[in-house]
């Protein structure tokens, strides 16, 4: 896996092929992490060993959202104050913590751990698509709103989910797309300028 | 080497994108003169990216790319065709998707094509407007066949060499074409054919475009076209089009809607 294989302690060489496993650690950072962690006082290495089985142990994912969580429902999906009417359709935990991070949203989420990319070879099947289905036997929820990434893979998962869902006479929206604040309209494409400005507002003076 | 010598000008239809560190992507791009080439696309995950949204799969756009030691990296771009009906509706979406993994899998890198170029961006502007997407996708098929020398033989028996007669024959992906009732004991995993299966790939080998878009077939007649020549197109490619399943699997869900609630 490496070519520092024969020169390097064992123990030492089957780190640094584990640290190459990760993504986006090549062979370099995957040598530089393991030599780092061989001088590391005893204690650090510890907790950085056990943070990692715990994580392991004890995350697991929301039965009711799919969102990583260490209590079963998750911490969202019981808060009393949260509208128990929408419910937001995300790829990845991680944009959960960036819808948050706006604090513009009050409903519940729902993680589908991934997209649909046919040409990948993943499919409906692959998501966590009959979890959110069943979510919806329960009338409390009026509003899907589909917030899936606004790029190919992310247009035909919400694409997919909109046949999916309207028959059941939800409500089905979409997250805007157009212009990001901080972006330059020359630079712009034109689906986005096109989106922009099918979705434009009037100012409120 | 001065440095605007590294730097040169494409025009490029997006096959595909993979993620690679932190905002940066891989790009598969097919173009007219230099073939099929991945280029890195350093930051366009970001939302305030200015080349993101050129970017994307089945786009046609022009770029500027600067030669890379392992890779070519993308130093601007700009949209020349978007194809946005294609992204309204997922049953052209499907097929579109379907036609650039094709291509992706069919081309070798940088094996330079020009006519296979022409034949995915006809193919986009024919989705995003034919009545029937599948026959479109059946003649981008046959013809990336032609184009990438697996031309099937559907004139003659390709056991015997004999004409094949008006009747019911057979199709044999692993010996490369149609087989007439006598020879098809002797060549493995014959299909059967029915004649105007027959007649339709035919037409899709020897006729233009428009020849094949006034054609109309049955359902039947149009699954079985598709069948054949998808059982030869897993032969040449030793393995399945990934996409083809998920086409499949939509045409499932309209003759039998999934949700039960």
């Amino acid at each position: 896996m490496n070519e520092t294989t024969s020169a390097t302690a064992a123990p030492l060489a089957r780190l640094i092929d584990e640290f190459h496993r990760l993504p986006g650690i090549g062979p370099k950072s995957a040598q530089r992490l393991a030599y780092y962690l061989l001088r590391m006082p005893p204690a650090d290495a510890q907790a950085l060993a056990a943070a990692i089985l715990e994580v392991k142990e004890r995350v697991t994912l929301c039965s009711i959202c799919q969102n990583v969580t260490e209590v079963d429902p998750c911490r969202v999906c019981t808060d009393e104050r949260r509208d128990r009417a929408t419910i937001c359709v995300v790829e990845e935990p991680l944009d959960i913590l960036a819808l948050e991070r706006s604090h513009s949203y009050q409903g519940l989420y729902h993680v589908l751990h991934g997209a649909i990319s046919p040409m990948d070879g993943i499919g409906p099947e692959d998501l966590k698509m009959t979890e959110l289905l069943q979510r919806l036997r329960s009338d409390e929820v009026r509003e899907i709103i589909l917030a899936t990434n606004p790029n190919l893979e992310g247009e035909a998962t919400a694409m997919y989910l909109t046949r999916l869902l309207k028959p059941l006479g939800v409500k089905v929206t979409r997250l805007a797309r157009g212009l990001p604040v901080g972006g330059d309209l020359e630079y712009a494409d034109d689906v986005t300028l096109a989106r922009a400005l099918e979705g434009r507002q009037e100012m409120q003076g | 080497m001065p440095l605007s010598a590294r730097l040169y000008k494409t025009e490029a239809i997006v096959l595909r994108q993979r993620r690679l560190a932190e905002a940066d992507r891989i790009l598969t791009i097919y173009t007219p003169t230099l073939g099929k080439i991945d280029a890195k696309a350093r930051g366009v995950r970001r939302t305030t990216s200015r080349m993101s949204g050129h970017l994307q799969p089945l786009t046609r756009c022009m770029l500027q790319l600067a030669q890379g030691h392992s890779m070519d990296v993308v130093t601007g771009c700009e949209t020349l065709e978007s194809f946005p009906a294609l992204h309204e509706d997922l049953e052209r979406l499907s097929r579109a998707m379907y036609a650039a993994e094709l291509i992706d899998r069919f081309m070798p890198e940088r094996a330079q094509s020009y006519p296979t170029y022409r034949l995915l961006l006809d193919t986009l502007r024919r989705l995003a407007e034919a009545e029937s997407p599948d026959m479109v996708m059946r003649f981008a098929e046959m013809k990336l066949l032609d184009q990438s020398g697996f031309r099937p033989e559907l004139e003659v028996c390709v056991g015997c060499g004999g004409q094949l007669a008006a009747e019911q024959n057979f199709f044999a992906p692993q010996s490369g074409g149609a087989v007439c009732r006598a020879c098809a004991t002797d060549v493995a995993g014959p299909r059967m054919m029915s004649l105007n299966a027959l007649k339709v790939l035919r037409l899709l080998q020897r006729g233009s475009y428009t020849e094949v878009a006034r054609l109309k077939v049955t359902e039947e007649l149009a699954v079985e076209t598709e069948r054949h020549l998808r059982s030869y197109i897993v032969c040449v490619l030793e393995r399945d089009v990934n996409a083809a399943a998920f086409i499949e699997k939509l045409r499932r869900e309209v003759h039998r809607p999934v949700v039960e609630v």
